[in-house]
């Protein structure tokens, strides 16, 4: 039988090339289809998501961190938690998985030229934001100036700090992390991240956030960013559900009418926010 | 039926084997009504099975009785706890397999299912609006999905206008029945006689034509039509209208969902014999030698435990937020996704309901409607 469509089929067979250990729970993997015309066919956008199937055991949904650009490779940040993830942690460069996607709507990064661009992080969301300022910084000119603001629990879950630490020095760029419990040599700000959004700098008028994190930390910032004269219209955010099936079907990601998994995950806040906050949705 | 352009036949009753005979002969398998573990179920008809006759369905809530029809007709039961959704949207069912080789490479392939031409005898108003709604969501465009298909394609349906509704039936109110009116390849109308008989497709004026029927009288066609307008005036639950989601959304704390929740199971019959869920799971049943994994799917319910789970906390914890989700998504969030609510006003989630939770009363308590429930029964 000839293969279905990535998305809608099984999945593809990979092989992961390289495992990079990012915290303690956290690691990334970098992944090549075996198929070399699926690789070469691959295209995603930031914000978007794959379904990653470890044998035997499961499918779970992991945004892609890596770059649009980087053809020959796709990148998973990933929090081992569950049964899937934590046996994705144990696997070595060589190791087969499989690869569905890419799946749902991503950030609307072809429309922000001319903005300054505010994303705002909570946790492991940095890592949907991460290909954004990858994005970016690529095409430096086209945009304003860029907000990185990020908040973890503790400074040890902070991954990737090399990298915030060399954003903050490129011009007119501005980095503002939290920790709610800092540790020694902390350079940065040590309480909730929310007590930072009044220190970050741009144009209410001509920017757009993006944010990925904790619900409550989401909803924190965006009535922040709002009470500052940033339209609704250009306020995004990026949706975390029970993802199964990726193609909105199975009907575990619903959040009221949306299927997350394919409306989403990367919403406007006009979309979501009569339901946000309402528990059970 | 009762269309102006299509030709309406009578059926004796004694030619009903004869019109199960021609299906037959046209390649379908016949799944029909039987009389097993005290309902009505739709099963394999063997070729020289009757259906049964004289039965009636009495419903309630948190009830189900076959009773008799003195009139002893074929149809005379408004539904049994499933019909249509089972033989198409599998209840379990493997979607694809993976193969693991001593290198540890993996070879996927697509399973799919063995899909005879299935007839299904007996099917109501209800069941073709409902299976018009998993269409619209299985069989959406650029996202057919393949299983489904696969089965549906096959399908030949033989609807019954409900002439006798059961208490728990409301389809008169979303719209939906009781008389069949398009997605059917024959429907019938059942007089004490026998059947007015329509086609509604081509392999439908097939069947019909084999049987070399007459064509039914003006007063038999009046009989079955009048027949349908008394089964829809008989039926005493309703819904207050058939576009509740402004209503519903804006009472998302109203005080209802912790009174219903007090009562309900979380047992999830409601998301079993709707038949219009299509929640499901994935999960894969890995092979003992290790060398293979079949991956599954399985009919899950937002009732569940794990329907909302998430790394680190469950977005419905409680019986409150999962029959909100349930109650909300059928009336509210179809219409975002399919243009019309998904309630198809069958009623199997009422008597079904080992508590005797009434949707239809559920919705006038949150709605504030009047008379909207027939709660004097209980």
């Amino acid at each position: 039988m000839p293969h279905a469509p990535i998305d809608v089929g099984p999945p593809h067979a990979a092989t992961v090339v390289s495992r990079v250990q990012e915290s303690p729970t956290i690691f990334t993997l970098r992944l090549h289809l075996d198929d070399p015309d699926a690789q070469a066919a691959f295209r995603f956008a930031p914000g978007q998501f794959n379904m990653l199937y470890l044998y035997g055991v499961g499918e779970v949904p992991v945004s892609i961190m890596s770059d649009p650009e980087e053809h020959d490779i796709i990148g998973h940040t990933i929090r081992a938690l569950g049964r899937v993830t934590r046996g994705l942690s144990a696997l070595q460069p060589g190791d087969r998985v499989g690869v569905r996607g890419p799946f749902g709507r991503g950030w609307p990064l072809q429309d922000l030229g001319g903005n300054d661009i505010v994303l705002v992080t909570g946790g492991l969301g940095c890592a949907p934001a991460v290909s954004v300022i990858h994005y970016v910084l690529r095409r430096r000119a086209r945009f304003g100036k860029l907000v990185v603001i990020q908040g973890v629990k503790h400074a040890d879950d902070l991954i990737w700090r090399m990298q915030y630490e060399q954003w903050a020095k490129l011009p007119d760029t501005q980095v503002l992390v939290a920790a709610s419990e800092g540790a020694a040599f902390w350079p940065w700000h040590v309480g909730r991240v929310t007590e930072l959004f009044g220190l970050a700098r741009f144009n209410p008028e001509r920017a757009v956030a993006m944010l990925c994190g904790p619900e409550g930390m989401m909803r924190a910032a965006a009535e922040s960013l709002l009470g500052r004269g940033l339209p609704e219209t250009h306020l995004y955010l990026s949706m975390e559900r029970n993802m199964q099936c990726g193609v909105g079907r199975c009907g575990h990601c619903q959040f009221g009418g949306a299927f997350v998994c394919q409306n989403g995950p990367v919403f406007n806040w006009a979309e979501v926010k009569d339901l946000l906050g309402h528990r059970g949705f | 039926m009762f269309n102006e352009t299509e030709h309406t036949v009578f059926l004796p009753h004694d030619r009903l084997g004869a019109l199960l005979a021609a299906i037959r002969a046209g390649g379908w398998q016949c799944v029909g009504p039987r009389v097993e573990q005290g309902t009505i179920v739709m099963a394999p008809l063997a070729e020289d099975e009757d259906l049964p006759r004289g039965v009636q369905a009495e419903q309630a809530p948190g009830q189900y009785r076959l009773g008799t029809d003195a009139k002893r007709r074929h149809f005379a039961w408004a539904n049994g706890p499933q019909a249509i959704k089972p033989l198409i949207f599998a209840p379990q069912e493997t979607l694809w397999r993976v193969a693991r080789d001593a290198d540890g490479r993996l070879a996927f392939e697509t399973v799919m299912p063995d899909a005879p031409k299935l007839a299904v005898i007996g099917v109501r108003a209800c069941d073709l609006a409902a299976l018009a709604l998993q269409d619209a969501h299985f069989l959406r465009k650029g996202r057919t999905d393949a299983h489904y298909g696969a089965r549906r394609a096959q399908l030949f349906l033989v609807a019954v206008q409900c002439a006798v509704p059961a208490s728990t039936c409301f389809c008169a109110s979303t719209g939906d029945g009781p008389t069949p009116t398009v997605g059917y390849d024959l429907a019938l109308a059942e007089l004490d006689e026998g059947f007015v008989a329509v086609a509604g497709s081509a392999p439908g004026r097939a069947v019909l034509h084999a049987l070399g029927l007459a064509e039914a009288s003006p007063v038999q066609i009046a009989a079955a039509r009048e027949q349908g307008d008394a089964a829809a005036a008989a039926q005493t639950r309703r819904l207050p209208g058939r576009d509740l989601r402004e209503a519903l959304m804006a009472r998302l704390k109203h005080p209802q969902w912790d009174a219903v929740a007090e009562r309900c199971l979380a047992c999830g019959n409601c998301t079993a014999v709707c038949p219009t869920c299509f929640c499901h799971t994935e999960h894969d049943i890995p092979a003992l030698d290790g060398a293979s994994s079949r991956h599954e799917r399985e009919w899950d319910s937002c009732f569940g435990e794990t329907h909302g789970h998430l790394h680190g906390f469950n977005v419905r914890p409680d019986i409150r937020t999962r029959y909100r989700q349930w109650l909300t998504h059928k009336l509210a969030g179809w219409h975002d996704q399919f243009g019309r609510s998904g309630c198809v006003g069958c009623g199997r989630c009422i008597a079904w309901c080992p508590a005797g939770i009434d949707f239809t009363a559920e919705v006038a308590a949150l709605t504030g409607a009047s008379g909207g429930s027939g709660m004097e029964e209980r």
